[in-house]
């Protein structure tokens, strides 16, 4: 890793402000884009305690009052705006929280997530259809059994890295989808329908209004919010970036490697549950064709695009993943090949996302960070040991 | 008998890169492990960091059998390691890449951090830098400054000296007998024959995973087969020393 090469990268952190004159075009807006998040960011972290917490409940405030028609009218000319930020913002939110502890805290490449959505979402669809089991109950049973999935698929594949852990876990999506349609149990390929709605709370109705939904959900981002931000700055939080960085190195610091990649993979497993049990809650009938792998991508590329392991980045990414295509429905099928156009831009010209931490950025800088290189640490671990196979055949 | 490896083999698939590696690391020794590249010089080092898994043999540490314990534990044992190719976290800065590497302690780290920033003032200027942004000198005293953080028994220094200016490579190898001065026990790993044999009290030969020489230091240094094949005596037999490092003599404080 950077071993042979002896740059004198000492001085680049003074010399790193070149003239922004110098450069094409996207290299220009791409320096100009970053020295601006920069001081944006330095002002925030010299920010004093209540102006972060005005900022904080400002931003809660106006999560409460955005389903109002008058936002709506804008954000959502042409698709109801609540049941938009129920199905996909908010779900998208909640799920790329999840993942983004995962790919972003541990540096795991998941592409199986939608896995974990589909087995909260089926707890509650059976359990209550077959059993009459109410939904909060339920909530807790589905974040479990998707917790206790997530250490099933973990506790084999975990001694994996990069791209091959990828694989592993993009076949574990597909399994539970097929499995879905092949299960004449949970309803094979027809799904579930008739899922109950929750009973009502603090006198609210849950029926096909989606605002209480989205209120459902609003508190469990914010739940999951403090949740990450708790585990970032702890003793686990550490040893995830750690192993993010490097999983050889986190070993040799006296970091349990395995058991703590397991714990990343069970929190992200149990959030995505989470989400897939409101999602069951509020759509009445599920069916297998809901959890496609496309599903997984897309949340992946929320996270990445917003900036993985940086909670603001990630929000961003998701609700532009989810909204986008939405807001400009009225371009007809060519949205696609816009929204798709906005990614590789995006891509392009902030190759470390929208929002990411600064920390993110130094490994990216460096190249390494699993995710960071995506899966970019495969191709070292395998150059690695094509040397030592070398090593070996001498 | 501090450290013990037993008859140890090790396979990269079906590729045998140890076969049968003994060696024996006494309290407060610098032991050097020298050969050429594939000798096996750093799978020994993982294999008794716990980062590869033995085939056959048994390694001992402070008298306990470590061969089945995971990489983990036996930093909390007492061994510690700057692996190959530093392993320095980027994205954190160097204070924080320090206190990783007390990790396995809990409770204050204020003593450690202290000895270290004296060790290497270098890394006292530099506390708030992002590790990646350090030039690879000041990446290769982070990662040994890292490994001191756990206080371990025995240090495993995998080629400290790897592209490094010959002046930084001096002052490593001065601070390296100054942590073995100050009672800590070191196995270095060195593609640099001439600078590790000056160091060490004693040293092994390896080729191709397994061990063809062991005596003390000074004795390998005026081996003629040694230096013919590891300290540029001939180039037509040289392995190590022939393709871009050239030894230099002299240099070590």
């Amino acid at each position: 890793m950077g071993g042979i090469d002896e740059k004198p990268r000492g001085d680049t952190a003074v010399t790193d402000r070149v003239n922004p004159r110098v450069g094409n075009l996207a290299a220009r807006v791409r320096r100009s884009v970053s020295d601006a998040s920069d001081v944006l960011w330095r002002r925030w972290e010299q920010a004093a305690r209540w102006q972060r917490w005005l900022v904080y409940l400002m931003l809660i405030g106006l999560a409460i009052v955005a389903p109002s028609p008058v936002i709506g009218s804008f954000m959502s000319p042409f698709t109801d705006w609540p049941s938009l930020l129920f199905n996909p913002i908010g779900v998208y939110v909640l799920l790329a929280l999840g993942l983004n502890v995962v790919v972003g805290y541990a540096g795991l490449l998941d592409l199986g997530y939608v896995a974990f959505f589909a087995i909260g979402a089926y707890t509650l669809a059976y359990f209550s259809t077959t059993y009459g089991w109410l939904f909060w109950p339920t909530l807790v049973v589905g974040v479990t059994l998707a917790a206790v999935s997530g250490v099933i698929l973990g506790a084999p594949t975990l001694r994996l890295r990069g791209d091959y852990l990828a694989i592993v876990t993009l076949g574990f999506g597909e399994i539970v989808r097929i499995t879905a349609v092949n299960t004449d149990e949970i309803g094979g390929a027809r799904g579930i329908t008739n899922i109950p709605h929750p009973p009502n709370l603090f006198g609210v109705q849950f029926l096909l209004d989606p605002l209480p939904y989205y209120y459902i959900i609003l508190s469990l981002i914010i739940l999951v919010i403090i949740f990450s931000i708790r585990l970032e700055r702890s003793r686990v939080g550490r040893a995830w970036a750690a192993i993010r960085e490097d999983e050889d190195a986190a070993e040799l610091m006296g970091v349990p490697t395995f058991r703590f990649k397991l714990l990343a993979f069970a929190t992200g497993a149990l959030v995505g549950g989470m989400a897939g049990v409101v999602f069951a809650g509020k759509v009445i009938f599920i069916e297998p064709n809901n959890f496609p792998f496309i599903l997984s991508a897309t949340i992946l590329a929320a996270v990445v695009l917003g900036g993985s392991g940086n909670i603001p980045g990630v929000i961003l990414g998701a609700f532009l993943i989810a909204w986008l295509p939405e807001r400009f429905r009225g371009l007809a099928e060519y949205r696609i090949l816009f929204f798709g156009a906005v990614l590789v831009a995006v891509m392009a010209l902030r190759p470390e996302g929208l929002l990411p931490s600064r920390r993110r950025r130094a490994e990216l800088r460096e190249g390494s960070g699993g995710m960071g290189r995506l899966g970019g640490e495969v191709g070292c671990a395998s150059a690695s040991s094509e040397v030592i196979s070398a090593e070996a055949r001498q | 008998m501090l450290l013990e490896v037993n008859e140890i083999e090790v396979y990269y698939g079906k590729i045998a890169a140890l076969k049968g590696i003994s060696l024996t690391v006494d309290e407060g020794e610098i032991v050097a492990l020298i050969g050429a590249n594939g000798a096996g010089k750093t799978t020994t080092l993982k294999a008794i960091s716990g980062l590869r898994p033995l085939s056959a043999g048994r390694i001992w540490f402070d008298g306990r059998d470590i061969s089945r314990m995971p990489g983990h534990l036996r930093v909390v044992a007492g061994i510690g390691q700057a692996p190959e190719g530093r392993g320095i976290f980027p994205g954190m800065t160097v204070q924080e890449n320090l206190l990783m590497g007390g990790y396995a302690r809990r409770g204050k780290k204020d003593a450690e951090l202290t000895e270290v920033y004296e060790l290497f003032p270098r890394l006292a200027e530099r506390k708030a830098q992002a590790g990646g942004t350090m030039s690879g000198g000041e990446q290769q005293m982070l990662a040994i400054g890292r490994a001191l953080m756990a206080r371990p028994k025995v240090l495993l220094l995998d080629e400290p000296s790897m592209g490094l200016a010959p002046i930084l490579v001096a002052q490593i190898f001065s601070i390296i007998s100054e942590i073995n001065r100050r009672g800590t026990t070191v196995l270095l790993v060195e593609q640099n024959a001439a600078q590790a044999l000056r160091l060490a009290h004693r040293a092994y030969v390896l080729e191709t995973g397994r061990v063809v020489k062991s005596a003390p230091a000074a004795e390998l240094l005026t081996d003629p087969r040694v230096q013919a094949a590891y300290l540029g005596g001939d180039l037509n037999t040289g392995s190590a020393l022939t393709n871009s490092k050239p030894a230099h003599p002299g240099g070590l404080a």
